[in-house]
């Protein structure tokens, strides 16, 4: 994979929570490449670290609580070494997120247009004027109805979804390269959801952006991305294109994960449950953290950490159980 | 003797309905908007029947959580009937004896549990309240968490925050079951576990029901959920019913355009499927102003004229499995046939 | 690492369609730790306030044990040994106006000072909290009644309402622990409701109310446990400023009747002799303030320890 032209790079990112009682170890070694104009899907359950690598991405985790390692590269640049004053530009300018509950995202005592001002004034320095019509574009853009009278809107007044479409078009206002959304449809109704999913999609294409795209939900991860990268206790279990992943998963996490999930199963039946919970990330164990609730555990995945294995170019799965053969498997549970 | 798992004393027969719910409605008011109201619930019936798993779907502001409360009686109906095993809640049957044979297991949230007494003391209060003395209640204590696959010894002295989300609601579960119940409201059981907790859970609900005998009514969001669960469907909207049927009827024919765009709103999981369209504009309006004649005009494909001004009306009755569906143009549409 | 080798070892992944549920592994601490346990976990590790609740251990014992430590009678005077310094013929720390030993009357003034200073507490806990459990608990017109009640006592400020209720009832010590207790009981009502707003709005209330409990019964339980932390910091902090606003009310002749030493008092009567003998003047009001800033700094340590997110 050729690391030139990527759009974001994180290389071997570890990070952890050092607290008065003990260190929680969050992401531990997670390596992935987005090229331009595409989409990466990170998808995990509560606990795997999607969110805390996210944020990693933008440093907004908390400055003295959380030790970061290993590299982060945005447009070739090393986020984690820039100067305070470069790493303000780069948030909203080329970098842009979307979070998980606008309410509590966007400032209640302003309007939505307010901040949308604000925020194209700070990266681009014009008059307000120029900034007032940049937003009003930018609600349209986002398709939120009788957009001229939205702009002196407070949040509160606005539902969810409206919020969440508000909240889009603050991030998108400086025209980022890049768009990272932590669970953005997650809060939302179903059919709601459907609605941001697929302007998310529209907006991604006509506007080149790269997103990466934290969730839990494989449905949403379906319907959105191009590439998906499966977390679990910290590290990238599997990675490849969304069909691959999806439809014939290789580690047994991620098989376990798609068989477990409630889709169409008959009626009469167990679903196939994977057994146990994930792992307390406030331990560190050796060896490979999936091992205690997989079926196909070895001897070895107790004692050394499983390394990458790519059954064919493209798809990786860190599993031992995994032959790195240029024949193809579709492995599902049963 | 299992305590637990009583021999269902039916008063009526085997075809009396578990649970009538005659028109229910449950206003909460506003402050200070001069006479205005939330209305969460306005004219809800349906019947539970014995031994059934009936599913209740909506979005938010549709009513179903508070629908929840009002099956218990933890909110007092406005207006509106409540039938118990024939006996009607109030009259026949007092609200105490109700709660003795209908519980209840919430969404977990790191509030369900009192975050001050250990889990075994949690589960017992339940019997305890009902009377039983403090040894028997911890007795069938014990027993509940063993149902639910939590090991009494190890898990009776913890304290929920030493639990997993899982664990909790595991716990909520043998909560509910403690006091020997017939039927167990579930109120968004899952929706707040992780997926591969969520298999569990529901694997557990469905060992629970038939060893116990139990009859669920289940509350969620999650149309995927539902359709494995239940065996009928009740649709809600806007504090009403829009459609009510048996579970595969309603999810390969669903009859009420709501219901349909509801439907065709889940992602599949298939990458090569795409929605490309959203089925349906706009979001769920404000309860407080429904809007005239059907609620849903606002937002259907299909409103004509009639719509804006007639509310569709709903059959009170379903006896033989039958499909039903609040809308006036149910009849004349062909629904697509959904797989 | 004992539960990672159980898990390793339990059987395995059942068939498809088996129906068969597994048991549940263990939680992660193998420790059994209640809340009040970790408070005291927490205590042991903060030695800023061990130091101070030492402190407050050591004036409280004093205070019980001053007919065994005391020298002298505190009540003996002496014409010709008035306002003398530190060390004048064994009396550690000086003599009084009228002869009288400091020391003594020190440890003997401490009983008061501190009895003044709980009991108001106490009682103000136990009114002011159990009004507040209700107010909060049910709400409404109840809460609204109770609560604009403690608003219209709430509106005078401490030390004039002390000093007003205590003046009008005539001073004496049982009237000046009354006036305090009238005092403290709204702020005390006030943590109480508030901690119940809070509690009764959960969902294990709601869930209490569906197992059919009543009202009582849902306080006893389910409530009380949860509102005692918030009413007993609040408490422990009061203490301080009811041991000062006590010896303010004996300052002003409002408490104990001389010769009944209190430091408050000792403080008064002790005020013309300053340019006198000022270190020994000052010994009274170094009590009130070390008592006080004790007590302030154990319930302060207290707070760190009991608030806890669980």
């Amino acid at each position: 994979m050729n690391g030139a032209a990527a759009l974001a790079e994180a290389s071997d990112l570890r990070v952890r929570f050092v607290g008065r009682e003990e260190t929680i170890h969050a992401v531990n070694g997670v390596s992935f490449i987005l090229p331009p104009g595409k989409v990466l899907c990170i998808l995990g359950e509560s606990g795997s670290g999607k969110t805390v690598t996210l944020r990693a991405l933008m440093r907004l985790l908390p400055p003295r609580r959380s030790v970061i390692e290993g590299s982060v590269r945005i447009d070739g640049e090393d986020v984690l070494a820039m100067p305070p004053r470069v790493l303000r530009d780069l948030r909203g300018g080329l970098v842009a997120m979307v979070f998980q509950e606008p309410m509590t995202a966007l400032d209640p005592v302003y309007t939505i247009g307010h901040q949308i001002i604000e925020t194209v004034r700070r990266h681009t320095g014009c008059d307000r004027r120029t900034a007032r019509a940049r937003a009003l574009e930018l609600l349209e853009l986002v398709r939120i109805p009788s957009a001229g009278q939205r702009l002196g809107a407070y949040p509160h007044e606005l539902s969810g979804g409206l919020r969440q479409r508000a909240m889009i078009a603050m991030a998108l206002s400086c025209r980022p390269r890049l768009l990272l959304a932590d669970e953005p449809t997650t809060a939302l109704d179903a059919t709601v959801q459907v609605q941001i999913l697929i302007l998310l999609r529209n907006l991604q294409r006509e506007l080149g952006m790269g997103m990466i795209f934290v969730t839990h939900d494989l449905g949403v991860a379906a319907e959105i991305a191009d590439t998906v990268a499966v977390m679990y206790a910290g590290r990238i279990v599997e990675t490849g294109s969304v069909e691959r992943v999806l439809r014939a998963p290789v580690h047994p996490y991620t098989a376990g994960l798609l068989a477990s999930t409630v889709h169409g199963q008959p009626r009469d039946c167990d679903i196939n449950a994977i057994p146990g919970s994930p792992p307390d990330p406030r331990r560190f164990m050796p060896g490979c953290s999936f091992a205690p609730r997989c079926s196909r555990r070895q001897p070895v995945c107790t004692t050394n950490l499983p390394e990458p294995r790519f059954p064919e170019p493209g798809h990786m799965a860190a599993c031992f159980a995994v032959p790195s053969a240029p024949v193809r498997l579709t492995l599902r549970a049963e | 003797m299992d305590q637990l798992a009583l021999a269902p004393h039916d008063h009526g027969e085997p075809h009396q309905p578990l649970l009538i719910a005659r028109d229910l409605k449950k206003h909460f008011p506003v402050k200070g908007s001069g006479g205005k109201a939330v209305q969460a619930v306005d004219g809800i019936s349906f019947t539970v029947r014995k031994g059934e798993t009936l599913g209740i779907v909506g979005e938010s502001g549709c009513g179903k959580s508070t629908l929840a409360r009002l099956l218990l009686y933890l909110l007092v109906p406005d207006t509106g009937e409540l039938v118990f095993d024939g006996a009607a809640v109030g009259d026949g049957i007092t609200v105490g004896a109700l709660r003795r044979h209908v519980q209840i297991v919430f969404q977990d949230s790191y509030s369900s549990l009192n975050p001050r007494m250990p889990i075994r003391d949690s589960v017992a209060f339940g019997p305890f309240v009902q009377g039983k003395p403090r040894g028997e209640a911890r007795r069938i204590a014990r027993e509940a968490l063993a149902r639910v696959r939590l090991d009494p010894d190890l898990f009776g002295p913890r304290y929920p925050h030493e639990l997993s989300g899982g664990q909790k609601q595991r716990v909520n579960i043998a909560r509910a079951l403690a006091t020997g119940p017939r039927m167990v409201i579930l109120d968004e059981p899952v929706s707040a576990l992780d997926k591969s907790i969520e298999a569990q859970v529901l694997n557990l609900l469905r060992a629970l029901k038939r060893q116990l005998n139990l009859t669920y009514v289940f509350i969620s969001h999650d149309l995927n959920v539902v359709r494995y669960l239940s065996d009928r469907v009740l649709v809600m909207y806007l504090g009403r019913v829009v459609e009510l049927g048996p579970v595969e009827a309603i999810y390969a024919r669903p009859a009420h355009p709501y219901t349909r765009a509801l439907l065709a709103s889940q992602p599949s999981m298939d990458p090569g499927r795409r929605i490309e369209q959203p089925p349906i504009t706009g979001e769920p309006p404000n309860p407080i102003s429904p809007p005239a004649g059907c609620r849903f005009h606002t937002r259907c494909p299909f409103a004509e004229a009639l719509c804006t001004s007639v509310d569709p009306p709903l059959p009170l009755w379903t006896g033989p499995p039958s499909h039903i569906a609040a809308c006036h143009l149910a009849d004349r549409m062909r629904p697509a046939r959904l797989t | 690492m004992a539960e990672i080798n159980a898990a390793i070892v339990s059987e395995p992944r059942p068939l498809a369609g088996a129906g068969g549920v597994e048991a549940e592994q263990g939680p992660p601490s193998t420790r059994v730790r209640g809340y009040w346990r970790s408070v005291g976990f927490r205590l042991r590790h903060d030695p800023v306030t061990l130091a101070f609740a030492a402190v407050v251990l050591l004036i409280v014992l004093a205070a019980l044990l001053a007919p065994a430590l005391a020298p002298f009678d505190p009540y003996k005077e002496s014409i010709i040994g008035r306002l003398k310094p530190f060390g004048w013929r064994g009396h550690l720390l000086g003599t009084d106006e009228l002869g009288r030993d400091m020391l003594s009357r020190l440890l003997y003034g401490g009983r008061v000072s501190l009895l003044m200073g709980v009991v108001p507490v106490l009682i103000a806990t136990l009114i002011g909290g159990l009004l507040g459990v209700i107010a909060g608990f049910l709400g409404g017109r109840t809460n609204t009644a109770i609560m604009r009640v403690m608003d219209v006592f709430y509106a005078f400020p401490s030390v004039l309402l002390a000093v007003a209720i205590a003046g009008a009832m005539g001073g004496g010590m049982a009237n000046g622990m009354l006036a305090l207790s009238l005092v403290f009981i709204p702020p005390m009502c006030r943590v109480a409701e508030t901690a119940t707003t809070q509690v009764r709005t959960l969902d294990f209330i709601e869930a209490a109310r569906a197992s059919g409990a009543d009202t009582l019964t849902i306080i006893r339980y389910h409530v009380l446990g949860n509102v005692l932390g918030p009413v007993f910091i609040y408490a422990s902090s009061l203490v301080s400023v009811s041991v000062l606003l006590a010896s303010g009310l004996s300052f002003l002749g409002l408490g104990v009747r001389p010769p009944i030493p209190d430091w408050g008092l000792m403080l008064s009567t002790l005020r013309q002799s300053i340019y006198v003998v000022p270190y020994v003047c000052a010994l009274p009001g170094v009590a009130i303030f070390v008592t006080s800033i004790c007590f302030n700094l154990v319930s302060d340590g207290l707070r760190g320890a009991m608030d806890v997110r669980m």
